[in-house]
């Protein structure tokens, strides 16, 4: 199943939030199902539409996603995840 | 007589305590985050911030020991099917074809820009003024929250586009607030509840002006009767205004006082009629927030701002102007503010009073109070990070 990486900055909010396995056959998926084991980290991934927020990158592997509006890009069982936030503020 | 201020600011949520040494900031929380308004609620001591996290999205954050912990765990979202019609900011080489059908677009929470308490008629109950123009009230404290639809759904934004298509023409236009974050559309940054009756509720919209249920939020009604506007053909037209805030006074609630892009303003009768009481050559005309006596109605400060293409102090001199009569004169007050070299500008939320105190803090990081309604003021703190809201505890 995929592996999921995240940024550090997420764990100022989910504390508890590790590297790990998770099942899902798209980004979409995966994202639910890191949800579930964590509530509300959806929301801070995608906003209420399901599109990726504007500051946010995920990539498969060293790719960018294709589709940030549904997050339906596929994953094959090897695939790497990596959960970032865009370099941007000030 | 309040003890504490609390801060929102581009860098985080602060508390200031009164000490015998003066004004004291603590530590900051949530730093490093944006915070769009903080406030406390008067039932119960809970302290709320709106986080305007850049990357991971608007939320809500809440304390229930004075400032000690806050957790995350109360938030709101647009619900599935809430739409808009889209607005474009006009540009140079995109004329707006005004002939084309509306497009819609899927709602998605932009920023809380305000959160209004209601009274103790009303325990638990929440409301939040949002970027795209909705409004969101909590019935159990912020544990949930809910989008008023009838507000959502008005006539004044095309009608239910739950349901379907628009079956009216869009009357709120987008604020300039909201270019920041991509997008062109309307937001309530006011939300003012009636101390004799919570279901009673004002709430004010960039750009379209002040909005009324007497019902809990069932039924809206706009409430922009003598409000004038300098920048569309009918000056009295029934939308298109631009209400940079509205408070009101607690002990006389029919006295509501507006800072509106093109004034002062003033009502006697709870909305149902508008007054300017602007005094341009006193330089009382433009800026964005205003503070409302809690118990005399004819006492109000503002915090006049060249407008608007400067946005700054007028000519270097930064001061804050009060009435005592309801509008008819200005008093300009400046002792301990600083009179030159001054480009400080005032956020709609960032002026507040209370009991006789008054404070209020600039995007250059000033924080001033003053003890004496404003006859003399204090800095706090000149590098305080650009301030956003300014509320007594």
């Amino acid at each position: 199943m995929p592996e999921v990486a995240f940024t550090r900055h997420l764990l100022r909010f989910f504390p508890t939030l590790q590297d790990s396995a998770v099942p899902g056959a798209t980004v979409r998926e995966v994202l639910d199902e890191l949800d579930r084991r964590y509530p509300g980290f959806a929301s801070y991934i995608i906003d209420e539409t399901g599109r990726l927020r504007r500051h946010v990158n995920i990539f498969i592997g060293e790719e960018p996603i294709r589709d940030r509006l549904r997050l339906s890009d596929p994953l094959a069982p090897t695939d790497k995840l990596f959960i970032l936030q865009a370099l941007s503020g000030g | 007589m309040s003890d504490q201020l609390l801060l929102g600011t581009r860098k985080g949520t602060l508390i200031l305590d009164r000490k015998a040494s003066g004004w004291t900031p603590r530590p900051i929380a949530h730093a490093g985050m944006s915070i769009s308004y903080a406030a406390a609620d008067p039932r119960d001591g809970t302290l709320w911030a709106a986080m305007d996290h850049a990357h991971w999205g608007p939320k809500l954050s809440r304390s229930r020991d004075g400032g000690a912990t806050w957790d995350n765990q109360s938030q709101l979202a647009y619900p599935k099917g809430a739409r808009f019609i889209e607005q474009h900011l006009p540009l140079p080489d995109q004329e707006p074809n005004p002939d084309a059908p509306p497009a819609y677009k899927d709602a998605a929470l932009l920023k809380v820009w305000m959160l209004g308490f209601a009274g103790a008629d009303q325990p638990g109950v929440i409301h939040a003024g949002t970027l795209p123009g909705g409004l969101f009230t909590s019935r159990d404290g912020g544990d949930t929250w809910e989008l008023n639809r009838p507000l959502w759904n008005h006539d004044s934004r095309g009608g239910d586009l739950f349901a379907g298509p628009a079956t009216s023409k869009n009357q709120w236009g987008g604020t300039p607030a909201a270019i920041a974050y991509g997008e062109f559309v309307p937001g309530i940054h006011s939300v003012v509840v009636d101390p004799r009756d919570s279901n009673h509720l004002y709430v004010a919209v960039s750009c379209a002006g002040v909005v009324e249920t007497r019902d809990g939020g069932r039924t809206w009604a706009g409430a922009n009767r003598g409000m004038l506007n300098d920048y569309l053909p009918n000056p009295e037209a029934e939308w298109g205004h631009d209400p940079h805030f509205v408070a009101l006074c607690a002990a006389h609630p029919d006295r509501l006082w507006q800072q509106n892009h093109t004034g002062v303003f003033t009502s006697a009768d709870g909305a149902r009629s508008w007054k300017r009481v602007s005094h341009a050559e006193q330089a009382v005309h433009f800026g964005f927030p205003i503070a409302a006596d809690e118990r005399d109605p004819l006492t109000a400060w503002v915090v006049p701002a060249t407008g608007d293409n400067e946005r700054m102090s007028v000519k270097g001199g930064l001061f804050v102007a009060r009435t005592s009569d309801g509008g008819a004169t200005w008093q300009a007050l400046r002792e301990g503010l600083p009179q030159e070299h001054s480009y400080d500008i005032v956020y709609r939320h960032a002026l507040d009073a209370r009991a006789g105190r008054v404070a209020f803090a600039s995007t250059t990081g000033n924080v001033y109070i003053s003890e004496d309604r404003g006859d003399s003021w204090r800095c706090v703190g000149h590098n305080f990070p650009p301030v956003h809201s300014v509320r007594f505890v």
